[in-house]
């Protein structure tokens, strides 16, 4: 069943994005056209074949517990396009939509 | 008539997530440290803060802590659990993500018994599940919010109880996280920090009718830092949506936070529907597979649980429950117990010292026990001081208070304090002077004026600066008087 504006909407929402009325039309042709291939999988007969979350025959990959240093403070923080008190700063969010 | 009708009653349900940072090194998915606390953003690099091209790798000691959590919590291990992504956007996630368990958690079908006002009841865990931390914000004055990453991707326990709810009231509420904080704390997977955050609680709270089958609409209160912040919050909640209803008004679906100095809760945020959170597997990690042998061997590794500690210390010292309850409240307070009733065997004086002036101390200190620098072998020295009358329970008070603020032996502080006069000879020239002052008093008492007793009691403490032995005091007086009489 194909998605409607309302579904684009509410995802780009979710994602905080804003979406112009002609941009959100284009994402919706989009996701729609994927939808379909995803749709083409229906077809596959998966009879007796358990679900699986991973293709990969790998299982347990772990490391120990060891603390490692981490990045000077300046570095982890140079990427950030606003950087206050050694913290990113980013703008208010407001929790209640 | 308003008057005779008869006001609906009403129930309550809880239910409680409850997270707890995992004593690890190292954070969950990468190596940097896992600690409190700090400079912010020292303790980052590009997995915890979600850098392109980043990819995690579980930390090995945080699946086995949440199995040994689970197993501690009578849960069935998953032979085979997986990492999911709960996708929202909100600063404090780097990723836009964070790393949980969605549908193949580590432990589910698990219980831990209760025991409050309402009696004993056991309460159902559904699940118990291994995620990241996310980073902390901060708001700026110039009203921008600041953001701290320290603790993103701390390894986090989630335990959650099971629907429909076991418990009721706040009582309960407040019970159930006693006990599993001791739980928690005794296996060592979490430090049950409630004050610096490493072990949170969120309750669920709703209320229906008496009678009916339905649930109500149920509200989360966030921002829970103690236990007693628990039991007023769940009070204040259950109260507040009983009042909604009676006036005909209806509960929302919210997350509320507890004002403390308010003692109210407040409206924080509507609630995202869980399939907002669109989970899905983490393709960066593969399963985990935890088979029986090694479920075997944690299980085997566990240590005594409180439960069992809370048993035997009433079969061993003769203890109520309500006593082991409190001394097994953390694996650290059951040791410091034995240990001291081991030393100085009186296990009875021992149990009575550590609820009273131990807990008082600590308490006004803001101390944990591990932190006391009085430990169980001054405890029992001091104890042991009193038993044979050295220093009376009065003065002991005093030398406790200088230990626990120094350290110093309780033996090294009573010498210096001068101990109790015991002795019959020194204590009978006391009470020679005293006589020979007040010689009206003592025909009096002597004449069986019984009041006159504490009257003279008191003369000699004050002669002796309160060292006097009082037993012994009183005796030698009863001694006299017998004499005297004659």
């Amino acid at each position: 069943m194909p998605l409607t504006l309302d579904d684009v909407r509410r995802v780009a929402n979710l994602a905080r994005l804003e979406l112009t009325d002609d941009e959100a039309a284009v994402q919706l042709r989009r996701i729609n056209e994927l939808m379909e291939r995803f749709e083409s999988l229906r077809e596959l007969d998966v009879e007796g074949i358990e679900p699986t979350a991973h293709s990969a025959p790998l299982h347990n990959v772990l490391r120990e517990d060891a603390a490692r240093p981490s990045l000077p403070r300046d570095e982890a923080l140079s990427g950030a396009p606003d950087a206050r008190e050694g913290c990113f700063a980013v703008p208010l969010i407001l929790e209640a939509s | 008539m308003p008057g005779t009708q008869v006001e609906t009653r009403y129930v309550g349900s809880i239910g409680m997530e409850v997270h707890a940072e995992l004593l690890t090194e190292s954070k969950m998915f990468c190596g940097c440290r896992n600690a409190f606390g700090g400079e912010p953003n020292t303790r980052c690099c590009p997995v915890c803060l979600g850098l392109p091209g980043s990819l995690p790798v579980a930390n090995r000691l945080a699946v086995e802590l949440v199995v040994r959590a689970a197993l501690a919590l009578n849960c069935a291990i998953s032979p085979i659990a997986k990492f999911d992504r709960k996708n929202y956007f909100y600063p404090d996630l780097p990723k836009g993500y964070q790393i949980s368990q969605y549908d193949q958690p580590i432990g589910s079908g698990g219980w831990l018994d209760i025991e409050s006002e309402a009696g004993p009841r056991r309460v159902h865990i559904r699940r118990v599940h291994l995620e990241e931390d996310t980073g902390k914000l901060m708001h700026l004055p110039t009203g921008d919010s600041a953001v701290d990453y320290n603790r993103s991707g701390v390894p986090l326990m989630e335990i959650v109880t099971e629907f429909p709810p076991d418990m009721s009231s706040a009582d309960e509420a407040r019970a159930y996280l006693v006990k599993l904080r001791a739980i928690l704390t005794c296996i060592g997977v979490s430090d049950g920090k409630m004050e610096q955050g490493s072990l949170r609680c969120e309750p669920n709270i709703s209320v229906r009718p008496e009678g009916s089958a339905a649930f109500g609409t149920k509200t989360e209160i966030k921002n829970l830092n103690s236990f007693r912040a628990v039991h007023r919050g769940v009070q204040h909640e259950l109260a507040r949506q009983v009042a909604l209803l009676r006036r005909g008004d209806r509960v929302a679906q919210e997350t509320r936070g507890w004002n403390e100095a308010r003692g109210e809760t407040v409206l924080q945020r509507v609630k995202e529907v869980e399939q907002e959170y669109r989970y899905f597997p983490e393709p960066d990690l593969m399963p985990v597979h935890i088979d029986d042998a090694r479920v075997g061997l944690i299980r085997a590794r566990l240590p005594e649980l409180p439960d069992a500690a809370r048993v035997r210390l009433v079969d061993q010292y003769g203890l109520s429950p309500a006593e082991a309850d409190l001394l097994t409240q953390t694996a650290a307070w059951t040791a410091y117990f034995e240990r001291a009733a081991g030393l100085c065997g009186n296990a009875r004086a021992t149990a009575n010292w550590m609820m009273g002036e131990l807990a008082r101390l600590l308490n006004a200190a803001n101390l944990e026990i591990e932190q006391c620098k009085a430990g169980p072998e001054a405890l029992a020295d001091l104890l042991a001081m009193v038993e044979n009358g050295r220093i009376s329970g009065k003065m002991a008070k005093g030398v406790w208070e200088a230990a626990f603020e120094t350290g110093e032996a309780p033996a090294a502080i009573a010498a210096r304090q001068g101990e109790q006069i015991s002795d019959a000879d020194a204590l009978g020239a006391v009470l020679d002077s005293v006589i020979a002052a007040q010689p009206d008093v003592w025909q009096a008492l002597c004449a069986g004026d019984e009041k006159k007793l504490t009257f003279m009691v008191g003369q000699i403490m004050k002669q002796t600066r309160g060292k006097a032995n009082p037993g012994e005091v009183n005796r030698l007086l009863r001694e006299r008087m017998a004499g005297g009489a004659q």
